[in-house]
């Protein structure tokens, strides 16, 4: 009897927020579902039915698309790895108990605090792709102080452009990422580590054998969480570089086959793609995670 | 200790909730006059007094992108003006900035969905508001307004047609820019012996000569002020008649025609900076100025930003010293407009108060006192030109005088749909540079939306 | 090898890095101080002629209200939804009902959805229920939206606490309520100072909302910042200002409990 009250009371408690997901989420998705099965183009709804068109017309009949989807594997790889790469970095370097160490921790998280666009208007700045007489931005820091061959164009760099939108994307997420490690790293017992020492292990073989196999999970919930943020993307490319084609990925071009193109068939569509890379992404892990914490 | 640190954060939290309730319960009542609330907060005192009989007190709220520089000092006085004429409607200026992502366009477009239109909003005139907003039966036809204000008289007799629909007219022109413009360095012009190239060869002979200088022979910026390069080469290349041909569908996209023309513009992407993807369309223009390019093609905008003072924003030289102009090659004695206008909503809340917007954004009073600040030259042909700088008077005089052909890139000939998808056919070949496949997905753009069959 | 690493060795990538993060910061401060006409790409680095406020002013005095919206959304906003998290966190941690373990990922998957996909549905639901136009509507969505990031965090920190402590108060007789005030609350303050940092952060920074949700006078600061670009010359020097300006208190927030956020996360408040 109080099981059962109690478990009613513990779903009451969630409920509003069951009813406030269902719809901002679930629901505004069946929305954005069904528009993307219409033939809506202009301003005011059409819900007339188009079956698949939008969406055969995007994976196999629209070579814009392909580019998104080429720039979004290539800014996902860069961006995640780069993230975790220097985020796990730092946490071991500020795991080796050094002077100062709260102050660079904070100093790394710090870019957390400033929206995307901000970070786009200065970075867009500092990447500045001229060279020559215009040279400026980084292009001029390293002129200036003889690291010549650092010299690039940046976003503008033929195919390769979108590699560049990764740095300020790295710039502002792998202070996070050190903090996901540090919290790993120090959950670690340090009997561990000690056992590993008397068993005659190098410091680096300590990390590389032992340490780091027991991050695993920290990764597994960084790489969730950078990947889906990549998936994303959308200001940052828009402040850094406007909206060219070829940095386009499927966010932008959502956006403007929406809003300037009106195409809201398309645009949902393509937002429906997107969720369902999202999903793919992230039911597998939350699958996973729920799996591993039923088994302890 | 600890427990009463929670103590007071819950407390917080109840305040919140409870606080939360009660601006509910307020902005209920303030809900009715959604979006009517003006921009500074030391009226918002009136505006929420005057609640849901707004409409008789007399309110407009205008939706514009006009938020920075000349254009903001523009509007600001174009309202001063509306206060002098109307002091019994308030003016509620909601203007969103367009800048990244096209905020404006999104914002509006959710707004007109939602059923909450802005009294009177801004869009290009022409395609961009024809083939968006009567298609979807959201502006009214202003002839009577024409007529009762005798504005047929005043505006170019071939502007007319471009904001018509079946012989009504949908919007009200506040200002006219010029398209087909280049932008020189006289300086440098002079040092590489050419003269200004009237046509597209004489352009390619010239940049011959500037490139061996080691100068850029044309500045360019992002990707859309590609598509405006793109519809001047257009223009230059296939002439008046057959350039409006594209937009009637009497132009077939996939003529030879369009291909030398398509070629041609393949061509002068050849002479142009390597960075331009990475410029505004100012850092593309001041390349000219600061002598690092020949040439500038981009719309008569570049003379406000070229001629005002520092102090707002502009970099303060002389026109005809430090900068020259022309007709882009191939297009003289053709002026390719936009125009920025308003225009009047089916249910718009306040239908008198935005008539009497209209009325002003039209007249003469309010076009000498919006242009000559935000740097471009009246619809009407009745300005006083000694308000307007040495550019804008030869501009005025062309405007009078000039066959008149519209934009694509700022919205006159093509709707947004249209142009959307010249838009992604260009970017794709800016990536690739393949003609072929450039002239096919412009000639499929045009089937699918409608325009030629 | 040595057993231990060569500790000033350490520092020298520790500074090439801070070099990296502090590039950017250094552009905004040095570019709002100066003059329009010293404003240029070519001098981007270097220092302004002299210390000159002026932009610092322009920049306040057009986004001075907005600030005070921002802060009046802010609040209850991040409040309300570390509130609900927490409760959320609770029930579906060590109070669950039939169904908890399909009722969590599905609320966490909202965190997913790429939020410009439910524009155009979002405002037409907040004109239905009247709250469009105003702060109140605004604060609803960042709170509906918050509801995946701060349960998870919640729920997370609660599953590591034993659950002996529930049992017993259970035995004592205890309900939910009861329960959650007596026991966790006053364990949660490092996963409420974790929650509320990071929603605060998320509603001051969010644009997209802000701009499709309000009216100019209940815009907060970051549309009110985007406005002071128009479309045809931005004053950089200005808008660095006002960035500046729109970004401070949000810094100040990590400056200053960036060390709690920290402590809070190294708990495990946020480690997925």
């Amino acid at each position: 009897m109080r099981i059962k009250r109690d478990a009613l009371l513990g779903f009451l408690m969630v409920l509003p927020s069951i009813i406030a997901i269902g719809i901002f989420v679930y629901g505004f998705i069946g929305w954005t579902g069904r528009v993307s099965l219409s033939n809506w183009v202009g301003l005011l709804p059409n819900y007339e039915w188009a079956g698949l068109k939008n969406y055969t017309n995007l994976l196999f009949n629209d070579p814009r698309f392909m580019v998104d989807i080429r720039n979004t594997v290539i800014f996902t790889v860069l961006f995640v790895l780069g993230c975790l790469i220097l985020g796990l970095f730092l946490a071991v370097l500020l795991d080796q108990g050094l002077r100062g160490e709260a102050f660079f921790r904070s100093l790394f998280l710090f870019p957390m605090a400033i929206s995307f666009i901000v970070t786009g208007v200065v970075w867009r700045w500092l990447m500045n792709p001229a060279q020559g007489s215009r040279i400026s931005g980084l292009n001029l820091l390293f002129d200036r102080i003889g690291l010549d061959s650092l010299i690039n164009s940046w976003h503008a760099t033929p195919t390769w452009g979108i590699a560049a939108i990764a740095i300020p994307a790295i710039w502002q997420m792998s202070g996070y990422t050190m903090a996901l490690y540090l919290g790993g790293l120090r959950a670690i017992p340090d009997d561990l580590r000690e056992a590993a020492r008397v068993d005659g292990a190098s410091e680096v073989e300590i990390y590389r054998h032992v340490i780091l196999p027991l991050l695993r999970p920290v990764t597994l919930s960084a790489m969730i969480i950078l990947g889906h943020i990549s998936l994303k993307v959308f200001d940052l490319i828009i402040a850094v570089a406007g909206k060219q084609l070829a940095l386009d990925v499927p966010a932008i071009y959502m956006w403007t086959t929406t809003f300037d193109g009106q195409f809201y068939g398309r645009g949902a569509a393509i937002a429906m793609l997107l969720l369902l890379s999202v999903a793919i992404l992230v039911i597998p892990y939350l699958y996973y995670t729920i799996r591993t914490e039923a088994e302890l | 200790m600890k427990r009463y640190g929670l103590m007071v954060l819950l407390l917080l939290v109840v305040l919140t909730v409870a606080s939360c309730g009660n601006r509910t319960a307020t902005t209920e009542t303030d809900s009715g006059s959604a979006g009517e609330m003006s921009e500074t907060t030391d009226s918002e005192g009136t505006t929420e007094e005057s609640g849901d009989t707004s409409a008789e007190t007399g309110e407009v709220e205008v939706f514009s992108w006009w938020t920075g520089g000349g254009e903001a000092a523009g509007l600001e006085a174009m309202i001063e003006l509306f206060a002098e004429e109307y002091p019994d409607i308030t003016f509620n200026n909601a203007a969103v900035a367009g800048g990244a992502g096209t905020n404006a366009r999104a914002v509006l477009a959710t707004r007109l969905q939602a059923g909450d239109p802005p009294d009177s909003w801004q869009g290009h005139a022409g395609q961009e508001l024809i083939g968006t907003y009567v298609a979807a039966n959201q502006i009214q036809p202003l002839n009577d307004m024409y007529e009762a204000n005798g504005w047929m008289e005043v505006m170019p007799e071939t502007l007319i047609p471009l904001i018509s629909q079946d012989g009504n007219i949908y919007s009200v022109p506040v200002n006219i820019h010029r398209a087909n413009v280049m932008w020189t360095n006289p300086t440098l012009l002079a040092e590489a012996n050419v003269d200004v190239p009237t046509s597209w060869d004489e352009f390619f002979t010239a940049c011959e000569a500037i490139e061996a200088m080691d100068k850029v022979c044309l500045a360019m910026g992002e990707q859309w002020t590609a598509m405006h390069l793109l519809e001047t080469v257009l223009l230059g290349s296939l002439g008046v008649e057959r350039y409006n041909g594209l937009w009637t569908g009497e132009t077939d996209w996939a003529s030879a025609e369009v291909t030398t023309a398509l070629e041609s513009f393949a061509q002068v992407l050849d002479h142009v900076n390597s960075d331009a993807s990475a410029l505004s369309w100012q850092d593309a223009a001041q390349l000219v100025v600061n002598g690092d390019a020949a040439f500038n093609i981009m719309g008569d905008w570049v003379n406000g930003y070229f001629a005002s003072s520092p102090d707002s924003g502009g970099l303060g030289l002389t026109p005809n010293d430090a900068y020259g102009w022309a007709a882009s090659p191939g297009t003289a004695g053709t002026f390719q407009f936009l125009s920025d206008s308003f225009v009047l909503p089916v249910d718009a809340p306040h239908p008198d108060g935005a008539t009497a917007w209209l009325n002003v954004a039209g007249s003469k009073a309010g076009q000498e006192a919006f242009n000559p600040v935000k740097g471009s030259i009246c619809a009407r042909t009745d300005c006083d030109a000694a308000l307007f700088d040495a550019y804008l008077q030869s501009a005025m005089d062309d405007w009078s005088s000039n066959e008149v052909v519209g934009s694509l890139t700022h919205g006159v000939v093509a709707n947004d749909s249209w142009k959307s998808e010249i838009d992604t056919a260009l970017g794709l070949f800016l990536t690739d540079r393949n003609v072929e496949s450039f002239q096919s997905a412009l000639a499929a753009a045009c089937a699918s939306i409608g325009a030629c069959q | 090898m040595s057993l231990r690493l060569n500790r000033l060795l350490l520092y020298l990538p520790l500074i090439v890095i801070t070099l990296f993060f502090l590039l950017p910061l250094y552009v905004v401060v040095v570019t709002s101080f100066k003059s329009f006409d010293e404003v240029s790409l070519q001098r981007m680095w270097q220092l302004p002629s002299g210390i000159n406020f002026d932009n610092f002013r322009l920049a306040w005095e057009q986004l001075a209200p907005h600030l005070w919206n921002s802060i009046k959304l802010v609040v209850p906003a991040a409040l309300l939804s570390s509130a609900l998290g927490s409760l959320n966190g609770f029930v579906l941690a060590k109070w669950k009902f039939p169904g908890a373990d399909i009722v969590f990922p599905a609320l966490l998957f909202g965190m997913f959805i790429p939020y410009q996909a439910v524009l155009i549905p979002l405002v037409q639901f907040m004109r239905t229920i009247d709250l469009y136009g105003g702060l109140p509507g605004l604060i609803l969505t960042h709170v509906i939206y918050g509801i995946p990031i701060t349960t998870l965090t919640f729920r997370n920190f609660y599953a590591a606490i034993p659950s002996e402590l529930i049992e017993a108060a259970r035995i004592d007789g205890a309900g939910m309520l009861q329960t959650y005030w007596n026991i966790l609350l006053p364990i949660s303050i490092p996963a409420f100072v974790v929650v509320l940092i990071w929603q605060f952060t998320a509603a001051w920074n969010d644009f997209l909302f802000a701009v499709v949700l309000t009216n100019p006078s209940n815009w907060p600061i970051t549309v009110a910042l985007n406005n002071m670009a128009g479309s045809q010359i931005i004053q950089w020097n200005v808008q660095m200002a006002g960035a500046f300006l729109a970004a401070l208190p949000t810094l100040l927030v990590y400056i200053f409990l960036g060390r709690y956020f920290l402590r809070g996360m190294l708990a495990g408040a946020l480690k997925g």
